[in-house]
């Protein structure tokens, strides 16, 4: 609907550009502190303009806090995280919508109470399974006595360990398994027109064909904006990589290393330092959202027909 | 090229039976045209042809070949949708190519059929355009190029020029007749539209309630409909029906009034009468008329013209040429031809082939007479 309201579209701006504002407030100050010297930093109150030191700043966190390495980590981890999922949740959205099979509806459900149990709630469990991937494997083993049989059998005690903590596999497979792209993915399933399955079951095209030449090229956008807020997620993650890698130097992600940039009360207020670090943290997931943005907005907007 | 035959095919959801044991034989070769109301299982048949729906029961044969169990790729059908379900990702040339591709046929040749088949419905200068940048026809042309790429033994049409606008309709009609009198592929094609129906088919069918009422050519169904249903369904205006009593002494008594007709060879009881109102004829005087009615309006299509009387709140309608203006109010001198007279059961609603005479007309002159003698 077009309408003419001059009054009403010149508060809307007003609204508009003051939210603007209260979100780019804090990011200039970032900005700010990351351009000046311990002194300037420490002054109150803070400059409004920056100051000269940004290069220097940008340079002496890096070296400091191992960044290029640390944000490898993030890289991979994030990466790793946004590629499994837009891959598992394509399958699983492709089975639960177009194949009509027993336990459909119950997959379908533990699926969906997966969302109302995300990665902080169930991180007791989630830790004890990293430590020991096969640990739920051997307790169906041994409430079932099969253990026992093994070891009668061959004299060898059944003890199985896959342990994933310090290793980029125990970073990611968590953070894979939750359902919020499933349920993007059904959606947008829901919406392909019954006969678009027909006219490729006549074609002579087998499900995985279908899923290949028609489901994926048509769900583009969604695997973008998938791609994107899982990277973001995968991204910003903080408390469970604290807890899976005690290797910091190693498997140390981004983000972690950021907390151990933060001045604590006993050492030199450096927040200059610490503010460079955040920008140069910062700026992969901006060039991600910059570089998808198209492709997200229309994924999470509409569907192309 | 293949025969298509149907043996008690029935198809139900749970306990709900929307194909009620279909028999119907399709030569190859012809064009089968199955025409109903929406929720009359034409669809569902068509569908269970294509090998798209399950068959409950009965047999399917293709090509003589039972059917029943295969895979719709197996079934060498192909179908053109009502919405026409293209790809719309792929361009022109690849949604025609798609079936070949997964066939595996090779690029090269691939690429040459794409462009001869797409040549055949005029479609060579689109290829590279995506279906969301076409217009109605165009897209039902590219359904069509893909259903022939594969040179189907059976082609299937599921209300394909329902889309489309009333002119390209028409013109979509005549090309897909030319397109079967050209390839003579043996077709099926489901529509609601009688039109469609009378001017497509070799073969019609029409159905109601999960059955056939009638299956014959055009003509038969239009000149001797099996049932009220049928009668009804087919022309425009649609038959008029009204309610009659044969009396004891054969003379036809009609809610209108007693008709100077006569029913011969059965029994007397209640009936409908049926004409077409293009049988329905203008009588030169009081004398000669069978029938006075009250002419409520005038409808005028050019070539013709169609008068509506008014009878209990439902209309008869009579189709003249055009001429002399009837104003409204007018009285309407009818005469009924009785050869072109139809009579149905009441209670069933089936035909009943009886032979009908003028009282006092010394030879009936009857064409459904000839075809009701019962020997063969």
């Amino acid at each position: 609907m077009i309408e003419r309201t001059p009054i009403l579209d010149i508060v809307t701006q007003l609204i508009l550009l003051l939210g603007l504002v209260i979100a780019l407030v804090p990011l200039w100050l970032v900005v700010v502190a990351a351009s000046l010297n311990l002194q300037e930093v420490n002054t109150s109150p803070l400059p409004l303009l920056p100051g000269s030191h940004l290069i220097e700043n940008l340079v002496s966190v890096w070296q400091r806090g191992d960044l290029g390495w640390k944000l490898f980590n993030s890289m991979l981890v994030a990466t790793l995280v946004a590629a499994g999922k837009v891959f598992i949740a394509a399958l699983t959205a492709f089975a639960i919508v177009f194949f009509r099979w027993p336990l459909r509806m119950l997959a379908f459900w533990a699926i969906f109470v997966t969302l109302m149990l995300p990665l902080e709630v169930r991180i007791v469990p989630t830790y004890a399974v990293a430590a020991n991937a096969l640990g739920p494997l051997q307790t169906i083993l041994e409430v079932t006595g099969l253990a026992r049989l093994w070891q009668l059998a061959t004299g060898v005690e059944l003890a199985l360990e896959w342990n994933l903590l310090n290793s980029y596999t125990g970073l990611v497979l968590p953070l894979v398994a939750t359902a919020t792209g499933t349920f993007l993915y059904r959606q947008y399933f829901l919406t392909i027109p019954d006969e678009l399955v027909e006219a490729a079951r006549m074609d002579g095209a087998g499900p995985l064909r279908f899923f290949r030449d028609i489901l994926l090229p048509l769900s583009r956008t969604n695997m973008a904006a998938l791609a994107t807020i899982m990277f973001l997620y995968a991204w910003n993650q903080y408390l469970w990589p604290l807890l899976v890698t005690t290797d910091r130097a190693n498997y140390g992600t981004a983000v972690m290393q950021l907390r151990q940039l933060i001045p604590s009360m006993f050492s030199e207020p450096e927040w200059n330092i610490a503010m460079a670090g955040t920008l140069i943290v910062m700026a992969p997931p901006l060039l991600v959202v910059m570089l998808m943005q198209r492709w997200f907005v229309r994924g999470l907007v509409a569907t192309e027909k | 090229m293949a025969d298509i035959t149907l043996r008690a095919l029935r198809k139900s959801y749970g306990g709900n039976e929307v194909v009620k044991g279909v028999d119907l034989s399709v030569p190859a070769r012809s064009f089968l045209v199955i025409l109903g109301p929406s929720g009359c299982g034409k669809s569902t048949l068509l569908r269970m042809i294509a090998g798209l729906e399950e068959i409950t029961s009965g047999e399917l044969t293709i090509g003589g070949e039972r059917m029943n169990d295969k895979e719709p790729r197996e079934r060498h059908c192909a179908m053109v949708f009502q919405n026409y379900a293209l790809y719309p990702h792929m361009t022109v040339a690849r949604n025609i190519a798609y079936p070949l591709e997964v066939a595996g046929v090779p690029r090269a040749l691939r690429e040459r059929r794409v462009r001869e088949t797409a040549a055949s419905v005029g479609l060579a200068d689109y290829l590279e355009r995506k279906p969301g940048q076409l217009s109605g026809g165009q897209r039902q042309r590219v359904a069509m190029a893909r259903a022939m790429i594969r040179e189907p033994r059976v082609f299937l049409f599921d209300e394909p020029l329902s889309n489309l606008d009333a002119t390209l309709r028409v013109q979509m009609r005549l090309e897909l007749r030319r397109l079967h009198q050209r390839l003579g592929v043996t077709s099926v094609l489901v529509t609601h539209d009688q039109t469609e129906a009378m001017t497509m088919a070799d073969l019609l069918v029409v159905m109601n309630g999960g059955r056939i009422e009638q299956a014959g050519t055009p003509l038969e169904v239009y000149g001797r409909p099996a049932s009220r249903f049928v009668a009804s369904f087919i022309g425009t205006p649609p038959m008029n029906l009204v309610e009659a009593e044969i009396a004891p002494s054969g003379r036809l008594h009609t809610e209108l009034g007693p008709l100077p007709i006569a029913v011969e060879r059965i029994a007397s009881g209640p009936v409908l009468l049926g004409v077409r109102p293009e049988h329905v004829l203008l009588a030169t005087g009081p004398d000669n008329a069978d029938l006075e009615l009250p002419l409520e309006l005038v409808e005028e299509l050019g070539a013709t013209r169609i008068l509506h009387a008014r009878l209990d709140g439902r209309g008869f309608a009579v189709a003249t040429a055009p001429g002399l203006p009837f104003p409204p109010g007018a009285t309407l001198l009818l005469r009924l031809d009785p050869s072109q007279l139809h009579l149905f059961g009441r209670a069933d609603g089936r035909r009943i082939d009886a032979g009908l005479v003028r009282i006092g007309e010394q030879v009936p002159v009857a064409p459904t007479e000839a075809v009701a003698v019962p020997f063969r």
